[in-house]
């Protein structure tokens, strides 16, 4: 029996503790938001935060994050809002096969939590981590300059407008 | 005449395009009104789709809610592409809907369905029959009845098809039998009525009524046999940027893709096939794998083993710890040089003018004899898996006597009819539901990890998930050939080319490939057969992809031959090419063509044709110490008319990134008969640090719809291996560029 907190909920589960949290995940909480691309944390499409770091749930043993804050892309938001960077990839029609966009969200927003203000390299350095097959990553990029330019004048003027969204969980 | 269940018939037939529009009362009174695909054909499983007895199905494609929601029924799979967004934008234009209420759903796999496009293709002779279709058919001969039962997302047909032939003449009339019910309703005449956000409004005596107050006087009505289509200046939808469909799902997790499928009690499997093709399963020791927790069963199959567990990782680590043995048949000596040294020798066999010869005009041999300079050059591209993003995956139960089964495909009707046949099932017993792709490129047309999925779940009984890993996904892919590619060519005096003689191996789809869209007076383009036991799969753009590498790599050859800059050398082969041409420039003046450049950076240009679509590509790029980089692409393409032009600049990154990936590192080998490479870390994908930065610009000839999903794929190869060549000198002929030269 392993215990975790997933998305802000203390959850137990009945594996071994060398369990890949992305399979705890999809086959033991149905949290199938996370997905399965490489096995190797090649590519990040399952990519989650465990305590606000980005970390890839195909190699992390469940047992490893045992007490820890585990946030999914289903609990990015909070609250049934959408989080600036989900509502600036609607804005800039980023996803088409949409296989990898959890994790890329994942992988973006644990970049502002830390860089409000990601210049290009930093952005490329965050985020060569998550292969896109359809090819979306200069929408990715414009994205996350876009949420980035709302999330930063959120924390300056709290009234900011229709997408206002709460500051990415640390 | 067809009759529904109320006795009611309602038949019109529209014969100049062979499609059948019908209309009566479906259930409770609701008004069905459809646009058959096939003439004499009622598409009675529609009647499901209708779930409340108030609920209107307006024809097979479209259907009014009570609440005034306009529901668009596609027959097409949503891999990405934007197809849903595009075919609702084509059908709510016709029918003056409003575009904020329209919603989407895919067709179920029913022969109702059927992708009305090939199978008018082929019966009028407009198009060659596909060899994908060939499997789903059993190899039969392609006589329409049997290629009818086909639901087929591939060569970018949807939008040139479907929307043309079936969304926007539904769509027509659906608005007018809604206009001449109102008018009817109101004693007014119809042309004083109009129709705009799914609503209808008499402005003389200022009323208005939705869509859904008149289905069922709708349902009075015969449908119109040929209703008015707009003209281009008329839409109001089409041509516009609306934001697709289906992205917030995707942004949220909630969306639903074939892995994501559930049914309580379902065991999860995993598997591997023989990894040399064509190999076959000699024995398993399944000892140590049965033991291990989690595991339930190992299932042999001819050709493979599965193993059956409580969960993905354990059903993984079962299959890790068997000891099986496979049989090659022989094939398991062969190498990736014997294959190529296979082609050379059937070119070699070949070269003397032999060959299936595609195009022959003028004298080839004599106008090379003739020629004031020569070129002769060999190509070659290699195998390419299509790593789509989501592993190949599907979830089958067989119960009751029938089967629901889960996927994502781009073939429905195919998983159908294979999940049918292993469980012994008639295909209406089976139940296929389609759920998001992650990812196509052509690699879902193939029904084969179905086909395992439907054994796996025979064997056990009851619902199982089959998932591939990632390594079987690149080992067990069908890949694009591998190609060698030979021409010769001569110019005359003044530099101009006057031969074209190019031979190449394993002709695949489409013929028109290797074809060039410059005016050359003799060409000859052959092909000779060289078969593999290496499995060939169609791969985003087909044929193209190799084909444009070779002949726009090659055409840039002769221009440097002919002291001519490359991008003149070819707008001056096109006089008769106006399309064609208008594409180049727009390319060349949107990509800074001859603007000056610092050392050790260049500029690449590149044409090609393919699916109706015309695609120039401007690379630029840097090569320093830390190898190639490319910088900027720019892309200018002509589809006739750009449905949602922000879609279709989408595909033409997502085309490029695709190609670029492939230019750049794609790269399958085959070791002791099987595939080298196994996961993304000797497979490698192109990555947002490498990925340049890529501006569209939008040719709107109005000419004939092409096809948005493929043809910014072919350019992007060559185009990047001729600005190598402007910035160092370095002609690559042999892809991926990673071999030849450091890719930064």
């Amino acid at each position: 029996m392993v215990e975790i907190e997933v998305n802000g909920e203390a959850r137990q589960v009945d594996v071994e503790p060398e369990m890949p949290l992305l399979w705890v995940l999809r086959e033991h909480l149905a949290l199938t938001g996370t997905k399965f691309g490489c096995g190797i944390a090649q590519c990040g499409a399952c990519t989650v935060h465990v305590a606000g770091v980005p970390v890839r749930s195909c190699t992390t043993p469940v047992g490893a994050v045992a007490g820890r804050a585990v946030t999914t892309i289903e609990g990015l938001g909070g609250d049934g809002q959408r989080h600036a960077l989900q509502q600036a990839w609607i804005d800039e029609q980023v996803p088409q096969c949409g296989y990898c966009q959890s994790g890329q969200i994942m992988a973006a927003a644990a970049l502002l939590a830390q860089n409000p203000a990601p210049s290009d390299a930093d952005i490329d350095a965050a985020m060569r981590g998550n292969v896109c097959r359809c090819g979306t990553y200069g929408r990715i990029r414009r994205a996350i300059k876009r949420a980035a330019v709302i999330t930063s004048s959120t924390s300056e003027e709290p009234s900011a407008g229709e997408h206002e969204g709460p500051a990415p969980r640390m | 005449m067809a009759k529904d269940e109320s006795g009611k018939s309602r038949v019109g037939k529209w014969t100049r395009r062979g499609l059948l529009v019908t209309g009566g009362v479906l259930v409770g009174g609701a008004l069905v009104i459809g646009v058959a695909v096939r003439p004499g054909h009622r598409a009675p499983k529609l009647r499901g789709l209708v779930a409340d007895d108030d609920e209107a199905l307006l024809n097979v494609w479209v259907k009014v809610t009570p609440d005034n929601t306009v529901v668009a029924i596609v027959p097409h799979a949503e891999m990405g592409q934007g197809v849903h967004s595009a075919l609702a934008q084509m059908l709510a234009d016709e029918m003056d809907a409003d575009w904020d209420s329209v919603e989407v759903i895919e067709a179920p796999a029913h022969e109702e369905y059927a992708n009305y496009a090939l199978v008018r293709g082929l019966a009028l002779g407009e198009m060659d029959v596909p060899t994908f279709l060939v499997d789903t058919v059993d190899g039969a001969l392609l006589e329409l009845s049997q290629v009818a039962d086909l639901q087929v997302t591939g060569g970018s047909f949807s939008l040139r098809f479907t929307g043309i032939h079936a969304m926007r003449v539904a769509g027509a009339a659906a608005r007018q039998v809604l206009a001449e019910a109102a008018a009817a309703t109101w004693q007014v005449p119809v042309d004083e009525l109009r129709l705009e956000r799914s609503l209808v409004k008499h402005p003389p005596t200022e009323r208005e009524g939705r869509f859904a107050d008149f289905a069922a006087a709708a349902a009075a009505l015969v449908p119109p046999a040929k209703p008015r289509l707009k003209a281009a200046d008329e839409f109001q939808v089409m041509g516009r940027s609306k934001p697709r469909l289906d992205i917030p799902p995707k942004v949220d997790g909630s969306a639903r893709f074939g892995i994501d499928a559930h049914v309580d009690g379902m065991k999860v499997a995993t598997v591997r096939r023989a990894p040399v093709f064509g190999g076959r399963l000699l024995g398993v020791d399944d000892s140590r794998a049965l033991a291990m927790p989690g595991v339930e069963e190992v299932v042999a199959l001819p050709d493979a083993v599965a193993v059956v567990a409580d969960g993905y990782w354990h059903a993984q680590r079962g299959l890790a710890a068997l000891d099986v043995q496979w049989s090659g048949d022989g094939r398991e000596t062969i190498s990736q040089d014997d294959i190529y040294a296979q082609f050379r020798r059937d070119l070699d066999a070949a070269d003397a003018g032999g060959g299936d010869v595609e195009v022959g005009e003028g004298d080839v041999d004599h106008a090379l004899a003739a020629a004031a300079q020569r070129l002769d050059a060999e190509y070659e591209a290699p195998f390419l898996a299509h790593a789509t993003m989501e592993p190949m995956n599907c979830t089958v139960w067989p119960h009751d006597g029938v089967c629901d089964a889960w996927v994502g495909s781009q073939n429905p009707l195919g998983v159908r009819t294979t999940v049918a046949d292993v469980l012994q099932l008639e295909p209406d017993n089976v139940t296929v539901h389609n759920g998001y792709l992650g990812g196509g490129f052509g690699r879902r047309v193939y029904p084969d990890f179905a086909e395992q999925a439907a054994q796996v779940a025979r064997a056990v009984g009851g619902p199982v998930k089959l998932i591939w890993s990632r390594e079987e996904d690149i080992a067990q892919d069908r890949y694009r050939p591998a190609t060698i590619s030979r021409f010769r060519a001569g110019l005359d005096a003044g530099g101009r080319p006057v031969a074209w003689s190019n031979l190449y191996v394993n002709k695949h789809e489409p013929a028109e490939a290797p074809r060039i869209p410059y005016a050359i007076e003799n060409q000859r383009i052959a092909s000779v057969a060289s078969p593999t036991h290496v499995p060939f799969g169609f791969w985003r753009s087909v044929d193209h992809s190799q084909h444009a590498f070779f002949t726009e790599s090659f055409i840039d050859e002769l221009a440097t031959l002919a002291g001519a800059d490359p991008y003149r050398f070819r707008r001056d082969l096109l006089s008769r090419a106006p399309r064609d041409r208008a594409v180049l420039d727009a390319a060349a003046e949107r990509g800074d063509w001859g603007a000056p450049l610092t050392a050790g950076r260049g500029r690449g240009i590149a044409l090609h044709r393919s699916f109706g679509s015309i695609v120039a590509e401007v690379a630029e790029v840097t090569v320093d110490t830390g190898g190639v980089r490319v910088d900027r692409v720019v892309c200018a393409v002509d589809v006739g008319l750009a449905i949602n032009p922000d879609g279709l600049i989408a595909q033409m990154e997502s085309g490029i990134v695709y190609g670029l990936t492939a230019a750049l590192y794609g790269e399958i080998t085959i070791r002791d008969g099987a595939v080298a490479q196994s996961n993304f870390h000797d497979y490698p994908m192109l990555r947002i640090d490498a990925t340049p930065t890529i501006e569209t610009v939008i040719v709107n000839s109005g000419e004939a719809l092409g096809g948005a999903g493929e043809p910014s794929t072919p350019p992007i190869a060559p185009a990047v291996a001729n600005a190598v060549f402007a910035a160092t000198g370095q002609r690559i002929r042999r892809l991926p560029l990673s071999r030849r030269v450091a890719v930064a």
